[in-house]
């Protein structure tokens, strides 16, 4: 057995789980953060992506071991003072999703595009960043425009923290 | 995935005393292949010794021409490192499109070369830019790490720590990734050293593993054009063959890549 401790959404978590324990089985069956998916369990579809320490990471293809002293991010800690996130805001403003499996990944890739690329996301920068991330229903046109649209608004943010 | 033990190594001889005092022990590192493999039960290892809390074994120094890449450093490092894109643009320029970008966040250059997958982007270019590969107990050639697909010259105890190599005057590399699991059908990389020293790695291509075409190293060394591979011959025989493609489909493969790669590579 391996002693976790993981940051989760801001929140200090331990347990003693079997070494072998994926970090998306932590997030889901030791914390009850079902809002991470596992959908191919392959490490392709990127419906389990969460943030490590600030970057994207299949956690479907980490151990919780391995992020022991590490700081998470989960779907359920992206929206903050009774608003949703900006990104989330937008795949609900443009119908960014149809059966909603896929959509906590690619919420979590879409921030991460921006924290890494910047607000300004042309739609061909988009479609080649959603390389991890598999949606087996709206034919991802939705998602690109979500993802443009959450990507502008996540820019203002930024600007008025600059100020 | 079977049972397993976790540990993690705090330097380079603990990771080797960890390892030594297993059953049947594997090194970590990014673990981008081998926690697939273990889920899947093609792979159970006793244990797993994380070698990526090792301090310092992901940094990535460059002084001159003269470029060293710690082991853990991971795609998304290598793609990203400001110093390095300028002086070996095609080895960032491979990383950014190795996997997608959640992958490029945890798979590390030294769990890549020592997994030595046939359709591995990195080996190709360890071979192009004649890289010596460092373990934790000694220094090698590119040419004598790969030994062959899956197969490299680490013994059981040893891991990669490094890998260092001049950047080369220019290069690139070009790849055709199967359009279903992006990973190389056929990627052909190669660097120009100057003097007539013009090295070429093709990887995903052959069934040996990553390999030099000589014919093609001595072709472009006389001329550095896609033409001058016109004459050169890639023998079907050694090629892999499945349902993505055909021996004769990748033989074919090799020498287009091999000339986008020229072309790219002279601007």
């Amino acid at each position: 057995m391996a002693k976790v401790e993981i940051t989760v959404n801001g929140k200090a978590t331990s347990a003693n789980v079997e070494d072998r324990t994926l970090l998306v089985d932590y997030l889901r069956e030791t914390r009850n953060l079902t809002g991470t998916h596992v959908g191919c369990d392959t490490s392709q579809c990127g419906a389990c992506v969460v943030h490590v320490d600030g970057k994207a990471v299949k956690s479907c293809t980490m151990l919780a071991a391995q992020a022991s002293g590490s700081d998470v991010k989960t779907i359920e800690g992206v929206a903050g003072n009774g608003a949703l996130h900006p990104m989330q805001e937008a795949f609900h403003q443009n119908h960014g999703l149809q059966c909603g499996f896929c959509t906590p990944g690619m919420i979590m890739a879409g921030i991460d595009m921006v924290n890494r690329l910047g607000p300004k996301l042309d739609e061909k920068i988009i479609r080649a960043e959603l390389e991890g991330n598999i949606c087996r229903c709206t034919g991802y046109h939705n998602i690109v425009k979500s993802i443009a649209a959450g990507a502008k608004e996540m820019g203002k943010g930024m600007k008025k923290a600059a100020q | 995935m079977y049972d397993t033990n976790y540990h993690r190594a705090k330097d380079a001889a603990d990771a080797g005393k960890k390892l030594r005092a297993c059953d049947d022990g594997m090194y970590l590192s990014g673990g981008m292949t081998l926690l697939p493999t273990m889920k899947q039960r093609l792979a159970a290892p006793s244990d797993l010794i994380d070698l990526t809390y090792i301090k310092d074994m992901n940094k990535i120094e460059v002084k001159g021409k003269e470029v060293t890449i710690g082991a853990t450093a991971t795609h998304a490092e290598v793609a990203t490192h400001a110093k390095l894109a300028k002086v070996c643009p095609s080895l960032a320029g491979l990383a950014a499109h190795i996997g997608d970008p959640h992958v490029r966040n945890r798979g590390t250059i030294g769990g890549s070369i020592a997994n030595n997958d046939p359709a591995a982007d990195y080996p190709s270019a360890m071979l192009a830019l004649g890289a010596t590969i460092i373990t934790n107990k000694r220094k090698m050639k590119a040419e004598k790490f790969f030994t062959g697909m899956f197969d490299t010259a680490l013994a059981e105890d040893e891991f990669v720590k490094a890998v260092s190599f001049m950047a080369p005057k220019r290069g690139a590399y070009a790849k055709f990734p199967n359009p279903a699991s992006r990973y190389a059908m056929a990627g052909v990389y190669v660097a120009d050293h100057g003097k007539g020293d013009v090295r070429v790695g093709v990887t995903g291509a052959s069934q040996g593993g990553v390999y030099r075409p000589k014919d093609m190293e001595k072709a472009l060394s006389k001329s550095f054009e896609p033409g001058s591979l016109e004459g050169c011959k890639v023998d079907e025989g050694d090629m892999l063959s499945d349902i993505h493609g055909s021996s004769a489909y990748r033989a074919n493969l090799v020498k287009v890549m091999a000339k986008r790669a020229v072309v790219a590579a002279a601007g």
